[in-house]
């Protein structure tokens, strides 16, 4: 039944011009990044760096790419979070998901997930582009596999936040900007206390955690912080959704 | 009690202090179309949405066919087809896709989707517009759209909020007759504030107003009500009322306007007969004479003001 709702929520993702258009806005926001990174790369690598401060050429231009998906995706997802829920809200249509034969977790779960679905077309088109690099390099595809993974854990939790805020509000916009506000400060968090990189308050920036994957380090407290964060919303989403029917 | 698939049990429901709905109960027979009568505000959606689980009662229990809407929310809900007030549609995609999803949601098995789809369309006269968007379909095939979503599993129970407000007089009459189609194979619970459709359509009919149910009963038994003991006469040289006081069985003798009078009578007489000899033979020029129907609308209003009076 999880798989059901996340098909409905593709197809009316795909339904609608918005989903084609940030699709679109996205690719080519990273293609752009890439090929910056491919350009700068041959611009300081071919000077008069010492051999000892050379960098390959995956976590050159990953770094670039992959670094950036923290800026690129606060914007974006907010624009794609905002209708789940909220928009159902609006035009009445929760009746229909409430008054079938599925559970609330199952209604939530579904609805991240294929969300969680579209953006991983993005996230396989990023790792496609910069294998293209193998063509003329050498690259280190488990960097770019690291990458991926930690890059869905991070959209996966922007994700989630943005599901919570649908639910709180009829109004998408509100949702939107509430979510943008939020994801910007989860992301700048770490900014605060940058000084001292072991301050507590540090440990709940999301932009730190995402750091250690584009350093290609899979650090198993940085998965566990994801998947914590985003069971945390989906859950208050639950319960949100849940008060609904119990408060009318 | 076999052949009850809805039970509602002492039903409550307060939004802060204000009582939405207060202790009702009744049951559904198969095969039944129940009307469910009452003024705005009266109730009728807050005890559908309890009804249909989309909302939690304060107090009572909802069963469906024997499952507990609490308990056992999932096989409750796959018996109820569900038509809220504000119809349920996702515009974007079009009637195909949609019934595809709602038959999916409703735990249709995915070989027989494309021909509960095809069934639906067929009952609701959807057929031709099968790739339409929604947002494009008139009012009218909306509303078809929204009822063939609530009856595309081949739920027990079907439950349609004022499914005929805001159509034109052809709709109406189509959905109504949709409505029966429906009723013929499952039970029906259907709201509504107009009057002649309950007639038209429904079995039997409960009345609800300010959260307290007021009557509940068979249609026989509303009709029942209308025909009250009075006669509605017309003459062209009019009598005086003592004249007509003096006939046999008359009551009381009301005069409406220069030739008509509304005739009371007593119980177990039916003094129309005295009327038109005594009639004749004064030559009073007896022109109009039938039973005197309180129309639906007037035991309604009866029925609901009853307290306040």
């Amino acid at each position: 039944m999880i798989i059901n709702i996340a098909r409905k929520e593709l197809k009316s993702l795909f339904a609608s011009p918005m989903g084609w258009i940030i699709l679109a806005l996205l690719m080519f926001g990273f293609g752009f990044l890439y090929l910056d990174g491919v350009n700068k790369y041959f611009e300081v690598m071919s000077g008069s760096i010492r051999p000892a401060e050379r960098k390959g050429i995956t976590i050159f231009v990953g770094q670039n790419v992959y670094g950036a998906a923290n800026f690129l995706m606060t914007v974006a997802i907010p624009i794609l979070t905002m209708r789940l829920i909220s928009e159902e809200r609006r035009s009445q249509t929760l009746p229909f998901l409430f008054s079938a034969p599925i559970s609330l977790t199952e209604i939530v779960v579904g609805k991240f997930i294929g969300l969680v679905t579209f953006l991983s077309i993005l996230v396989i088109y990023i790792f496609v582009m910069l294998s293209t690099m193998n063509i003329w390099a050498d690259i280190d595809f488990g960097y770019l596999i690291g990458n991926s993974f930690g890059l869905i854990l991070l959209v996966g939790s922007f994700c989630a936040l943005g599901i919570y805020f649908s639910s709180l509000t009829s109004q998408p916009i509100i949702a939107a900007i509430s979510t943008f506000i939020a994801l910007f400060a989860m992301v700048i968090f770490g900014n605060l206390t940058a000084s001292d990189p072991n301050h507590w308050f540090g440990h709940f920036s999301m932009a730190k955690h995402f750091q250690s994957f584009t350093r290609g380090v899979i650090d198993t407290s940085d998965v566990a912080y994801f998947i914590l964060f985003i069971i945390t919303f989906l859950t208050f989403t639950i319960r949100r959704l849940d008060s609904d029917r119990l408060t009318g | 009690m076999i052949n009850s698939t809805l039970h509602a049990r002492e039903l409550s429901r307060n939004f802060g202090n204000n009582i939405a709905v207060n202790d009702v109960s009744f049951s559904l027979q198969k095969g039944e179309v129940l009307g469910f009568l009452g003024p705005n505000g009266a109730g009728k959606s807050t005890t559908m949405r309890m009804l249909t689980g989309n909302l939690a009662p304060s107090n009572g229990s909802v069963k469906i066919c024997g499952h507990d809407m609490v308990d056992n929310p999932k096989k409750a809900k796959e018996m109820i087809g569900y038509l809220p007030e504000m119809r349920p549609l996702y515009k974007e995609l079009t009637v195909d896709e949609f019934l595809t999803i709602a038959a999916r949601f409703h735990k249709v098995q995915s070989s027989k989707i494309m021909r509960s789809v095809e069934n639906a369309k067929d009952k609701c006269g959807l057929s031709h517009m099968s790739k339409r968007l929604i947002e494009n379909l008139s009012n009218g095939y909306q509303q078809r759209v929204g009822i063939a979503q609530a009856i595309i599993h081949n739920p027990e129970i079907v439950i349609l909020d004022e499914p005929t407000v805001g159509l034109d007089p052809i709709q109406i009459r189509e959905i109504r007759n949709l409505i029966k189609e429906i009723g013929k194979k499952h039970s029906v619970i259907l709201s509504t504030h107009i009057l002649p459709e309950v007639e038209m359509v429904c079995d039997r009919v409960q009345i609800i107003n300010e959260g307290n149910l007021v009557f509940n009963g068979s249609i026989e038994d509303l009709k029942k009500q209308r025909r009250g003991n009075k006669l509605l006469v017309g003459f062209t040289k009019a009598p005086t009322k003592k004249e007509l006081l003096a006939i046999d069985g008359v009551s009381q003798a009301d005069k409406i306007d220069k030739t008509m009078f509304r005739i009371h009578f007593k119980e177990k007489y039916l003094p129309a007969e005295e009327i038109v000899i005594t009639s004749t033979k004064k030559k009073w020029g007896l022109f109009h004479i039938a039973p005197d129907i309180t129309s639906l609308e007037d035991i309604f209003v009866q029925l609901t003001q009853k307290e306040k009076v």
